[in-house]
């Protein structure tokens, strides 16, 4: 967690206006706060976090970011930050394109499902990965739309959607993202951070 | 209602020019404050009552002789914690706890005003309560909060005072009054009115007390302030005090007697025409009509921090009328933090004992209170 949070943080200017999507108990949002900027508010599904970061005194509204961002002017936050949430939506593209709507820039982090730990547990056990950062079966699991690395990296080019950082994450080591190492950057991460731009 | 209140109590003598055209001076507003002012000035809270609610906000209501009407939320060590916090909360103008209202004596006359009084608004419930603040000599509260009509006051006050208040507390409340809303106040209206002991509203002239027809008035209320769950799982056809139907009109079951019990102790504490001007002056308020159309306008600036909160089984004033308070903050940029929680209680919630929501409220009021002091704004 805290790796990724250091990797957010180091992708956003102080002082900028943020808005984090899914922002569970408001962790990333406290971590921001302390670190680059006062100006930062979140979107929560459940009633009990979002409970949970009022408490802290955090600016956060209940809602689901499918129907609830529209709500938002265009360009209204310099970064939007959804912090592995994307698979747990319905619809992900509709998601992502209302992201790049409401923030200039966007943060995708990504767990990947490409990761060789993943792909092992399905290739030996013939079963559904369960992993330290995918901890649940697939019978309970919020995860609707699991994707790769890659399949984040080439959705972006096939919509036109600017990569302006991909960073990979595994455990604590941190690397760049870019199309030649993109094969094994997919199968050695557990976590692809995405900055992006419509 | 015409008591020898002893009674906090200033006298305005600024004219102020209601919405209605008439200008008034020299009225009095009654109020009753609840902890200590810091030397900073900078701890106090306005809190603002619902239709029937008064300056009592908490320890004994002195004319009820019960727990003022924000026990739960207001006192020492409650989520707004009167050893630290200074809460002033003032009888709206058109009350009958010593504001000026339809039972207020003209003194010309010797009698109540009744209905020669003015209709009023929210918007001049709010800038007679500012008046309030400046007697005291605040120059910024650290929030403003109300469930309801108080709500609705939260909102206008913002609108009409947009550095006044650090933080915005809207409870359980709504932008503009919706036609479902209008009518059950009409109802209420319409019950008071057809009581001939009414007398067009010059009853104390009479010695007169249009009694039944405020108690049906509060009887259907009441029935707003609550769900159809919380109703079914505390009454559901359960008899009162028999063992069978009476084949009559009495009060065969619970749900009745406990109606009826509501009417009659309304009536002790109330006055039928501050229950008509004051359901005037909800039905008449529709921010976004005072801001051509566009509620955003009403807070475009302001710099206040806002959270806005309704509940699940609140169907007078549902969510989505909340929530249309949210999208129009974000929609200019506001700071804005929402939530909405789950209680089977209806639109009383606000005032009961909800845990989740004293939690979450006392929780947000303090440490927002720390951050703010913190960043010295």
């Amino acid at each position: 967690m805290k790796e990724e949070f250091n990797i957010i943080s180091n992708l956003i200017e102080e002082n900028t206006r943020v808005l984090d999507v899914g922002c569970g108990n408001g962790d990333l949002m406290k971590f921001l706060q302390e670190n680059k900027t006062k100006d930062i508010r979140g979107l929560e599904i459940s009633k009990e976090k979002v409970q949970n970061c009022l408490s802290k005194g955090l600016t956060v509204i209940e809602g689901n970011a499918e129907s609830d961002l529209k709500q938002f002017p265009k360009s209204s936050f310099d970064y939007v930050i959804l912090s592995q949430t994307l698979q747990a939506f319905l619809n992900p593209e509709l998601v992502i394109n209302e992201l790049l709507k409401v923030g200039k820039k966007v943060i995708v982090t990504i767990p990947n499902f490409g990761y060789w730990r993943v792909r092992l547990q399905l290739l030996f056990k013939g079963t559904m990965p369960v992993t330290e950062n995918l901890p649940h079966e697939w019978y309970n699991t919020p995860n609707l739309h699991m994707c790769t690395i890659k399949d984040f990296y080439n959705f972006c080019s096939t919509k036109n959607i600017k990569i302006y950082k991909s960073i990979a994450l595994k455990k604590s080591r941190i690397s760049e993202i870019n199309k030649s190492n993109l094969n094994y950057k997919n199968l050695d991460s557990h976590l692809g951070i995405f900055l992006i731009e419509s | 209602m015409n008591k020898n209140i002893d009674t906090k109590k200033i006298i305005i003598s600024n004219p102020l020019k209601l919405d209605c055209g008439k200008e008034i001076n020299n009225f009095p507003i009654a109020y009753e404050t609840y902890g200590e002012l810091n030397s900073e000035k900078s701890n106090a809270i306005l809190v603002f009552h619902a239709l029937t609610g008064d300056q009592y906000v908490s320890g004994k209501n002195p004319i009820t002789n019960k727990d003022g009407w924000w026990s739960y939320v207001v006192g020492e060590n409650k989520p707004i914690d009167t050893n630290k916090f200074f809460v002033i909360c003032a009888n709206v103008m058109g009350g009958c706890m010593g504001s000026y209202g339809p039972s207020t004596i003209n003194e010309s006359t010797g009698k109540q005003i009744g209905t020669d009084f003015p209709i009023i608004t929210i918007n001049d419930m709010v800038n007679a309560q500012y008046e309030l603040i400046k007697y005291l000599e605040i120059e910024k509260l650290f929030a403003v909060v109300g469930g309801s009509m108080g709500g609705m006051q939260v909102l206008q006050f913002v609108a009409n005072f947009p550095d006044k208040a650090k933080l915005a507390i809207p409870i359980a409340c709504t932008s503009s009054h919706s036609a479902q809303n209008i009518a059950f106040n009409e109802l209420g209206r319409q019950a008071i009115m057809a009581d001939s002991k009414w007398e067009n509203g010059f009853y104390s002239n009479y010695k007169l007390n249009p009694d039944k027809g405020l108690a049906v008035a509060r009887m259907a209320a009441h029935i707003t302030y609550l769900s159809e769950k919380g109703l079914q799982e505390k009454f559901g056809r359960k008899l009162q005090d028999r063992d069978s139907l009476r084949y009559g009109f009495e009060a065969d079951f619970q749900i009745e007697s406990y109606l009826r019990y509501q009417g009659s102790v309304f009536v002790d504490r109330f006055d039928a025409n501050s229950y008509l001007y004051i359901t005037r002056a909800m039905d008449y308020f529709d921010l976004s009509k005072q801001y051509k159309g566009n509620l955003s306008d009403a807070f475009k600036k302001t710099k206040t921090k806002f959270f806005v909160i309704s509940f699940t089984s609140d169907w007078l004033y549902p969510t989505s009328e909340n929530r249309e308070i949210v999208i129009a903050l974000n929609s200019i940029g506001a700071d804005v933090g929402f939530i909405e929680i789950e209680s089977d209680k209806g639109h009383d919630s606000f005032l009961l004992d909800v845990p989740s929501f004293l939690k979450t409220l006392g929780d947000y009021i303090n440490s927002t209170y720390k951050i703010i002091n913190e960043r010295r704004i």
